[in-house]
């Protein structure tokens, strides 16, 4: 059916790493198909370069890494100008409306009705000081690529919030994800069926 | 204290370390000794998590010299124990895991392989520690080591390394990668009754009847735990049935060639391979651990080119799968093998080969994997020459 490479970029403590493997648990364990999720990261416990790839797919996945994303999250701005030109055409690239100044154009940016890379930008860390904590950024983020792209169910990832998450934190992070999703409902259009897809990278 | 289920059957997204901890501790391991080291911690951290809940010991050693002496005591009390470390502890364990292959006990050691040399990449991925798995600790011996590929292997595999070095006695080295321990994916544990579990051999006759050494057809002597009230002694130097040593030449003979023998005699039980598209393959990827993935994708890359490539993973590296190796090299025009070091496992296909065939050798001292691309771009001048 489809395969989905998506690379969620930022710095330690921005819960890159547990975006990334929340989006995997949603696909593997409640979605029940292929997930892998690999990360790299500096020897800094914080602030450090940071990066998760997540691939999903119907069969089981060989190679573990990302080449060519279908989804960029880009939480910072080194991170969106490593990665940015990387998104595959068709692909969606969401950035953090306030750590990312978009320095460097793609060229082929999506007007409406366009094929082409679409940019999206959220201020997930201010939505989410709005709703107690900018810890939950990540998930605002995610929230909001869940409501673009049908990349796992909506149940799944709201399973893998409850059952990966300390329970005083669940709620919270419930709320993020909606407030995201609310947030990517607005954008009004969903990336269901994208015809660029599903080719596997080398 | 909190208990919990040793076996936590279901589906899960486990990483390869804690994946690792979860085999070990469905395979019955109730005693860990380590020393944290990047990229094997997870599998410490979990140990010490799980380990109290199913009434079993975590130990944080002061290094890793101290960490398998504590596993190989543990063995002995009658516990199955193991260590789980990355290239700078196994170094420093070499010198206690010939003790543990001379003393015949049952163990599972686990290298999370990183760059190296020395303290090299910590964070990074390497492979090139499987020829110190085979010869590192001085003398002769014969040993197992398992390369998983996946994170369900670390599990899987953590499971076969115990029952291997429980139905062999000796240790068994599961030989990962920071990128597989590392890896995320789903991990299916199934219900505990599906799990096969091996026992070492025990003595029960009378106490002035045991021989501690001696051993049985299948040259595997019977152990008992000490403090079980049988005498029991332990030693590396060369030593007789009733383990005392013993500076004669014959018995040297006896003992070393039998410590060889009980693996040797036995390698189609502890050989195990993966094999796709081999039967019309002209040329033969050769891979193992997270080099396999890659190696996988490649075949995969080459075969839709309209190449015809086949694929073998070693599951088991040591002891080595000679015969099915030779027998590949009478009908292949090359064997390829990708491998994060400058040249370890290669050096065995080639062996295998007898010059009968082309071995080409696509090799980088670790710190990142291949790219598909770089592997193809192989398989295609295999072709071409």
């Amino acid at each position: 059916m489809s395969r989905w490479e998506v690379k969620i970029a930022g710095f330690g403590g921005q819960g890159i790493i547990l975006a990334g493997y929340l989006l995997g648990k949603a696909a593997a364990v409640y979605d029940r198909r292929h997930a892998t999720m690999v990360q790299s990261y500096g020897p800094e416990a914080r602030g450090s370069a940071c990066a998760s790839q997540v691939i999903i797919a119907d069969e089981p996945i060989s190679y573990p890494y990302v080449t060519e994303p279908d989804v960029l999250i880009a939480m910072s701005q080194e991170a969106y100008t490593r990665f940015a030109a990387e998104v595959k055409p068709g692909g969606l690239l969401l950035i953090e409306r306030d750590l990312v100044a978009l320095d460097m154009m793609r060229s082929d940016l999506a007007r409406p009705g366009e094929d082409g890379v679409r940019l999206h930008a959220l201020p997930a860390t201010k939505i989410a000081e709005e709703l107690g904590h900018r810890i939950v950024a990540n998930i605002v983020m995610l929230g909001f690529l869940c409501a673009l792209a049908p990349i796992v169910s909506l149940s799944g990832m709201k399973e893998a919030l409850r059952s990966s998450l300390p329970k005083s934190a669940i709620e919270l992070n419930l709320m993020a994800f909606e407030a995201g999703y609310a947030r990517g409902l607005q954008v009004g259009y969903n990336l269901a069926g994208n015809p660029s897809q599903r080719k596997e990278g080398v | 204290m909190k208990r919990g289920p040793a076996v936590l059957t279901g589906v899960h997204f486990f990483n390869g370390d804690v994946a690792c901890a979860e085999g070990a501790l469905a395979a019955g391991c109730r005693f860990f000794a380590g020393y944290p080291i990047t990229p094997a911690t997870e599998i410490a951290e979990r140990m010490a998590e799980r380990l109290p809940e199913v009434g079993g010991t975590f130990i944080q050693m002061e290094d890793e010299i101290a960490s398998l002496s504590a596993v190989l005591g543990a063995s002995w009390a009658g516990v199955k124990a193991m260590t789980a470390t990355s290239g700078p502890g196994f170094s420093l364990m070499m010198e206690n895991l010939g003790f543990g292959y001379m003393t015949e006990t049952p163990c599972v050691i686990v290298n999370v392989q990183r760059g190296g040399p020395s303290t090299g990449l910590p964070t990074l991925v390497g492979q090139g520690d499987m020829l110190q798995a085979r010869w590192g600790s001085h003398g002769d011996y014969e040993t197992i080591v398992l390369a998983p590929s996946s994170a369900q292997e670390m599990f899987d595999l953590t499971i076969a390394a115990f029952n291997l070095s429980e139905k062999y006695r000796l240790p068994v080295l599961l030989l990962s990668d920071a990128i597989i321990g590392h890896i995320t994916e789903r991990v299916i544990i199934p219900p505990e009754e599906e799990i096969p579990i091996v026992n070492r051999k025990t003595f029960r006759g009378p106490r002035e009847a045991y021989l501690p050494y001696l051993p049985d057809e299948d040259l595997v002597p019977p152990m008992v735990a000490a403090g079980e009230g049988y005498r029991v002694y332990i030693t590396g130097l060369t030593h007789d049935e009733r383990g005392y040593p013993s500076t004669s030449p014959e018995v040297q003979e006896r003992l070393v060639c039998r410590l060889v023998e009980k693996i040797r005699r036995n390698k189609h039980d502890i050989i195990r391979l993966e094999e796709c598209g081999i039967e019309d393959a002209e040329v033969v990827l050769v891979a193992y651990g997270v080099s396999a993935r890659v190696a996988y994708r490649a075949m995969e890359l080459a075969r839709a080119a309209g190449h015809r490539v086949g694929w073998l993973r070693l599951i088991t590296v040591w002891p080595f799968p000679e015969e099915r190796l030779r027998d590949l090299a009478t009908r292949v025009r090359a064997f390829i093998v990708p491998e994060l070091n400058l040249g370890q496992i290669v050096r065995e296909v080639e062996r295998c080969a007898e010059g009968r065939t082309r071995t080409i050798p696509v090799l980088r001292p670790g710190g990142a994997v291949h790219a598909p691309r770089e592997l193809l771009t192989s398989i295609e001048e295999a072709f071409h020459d």
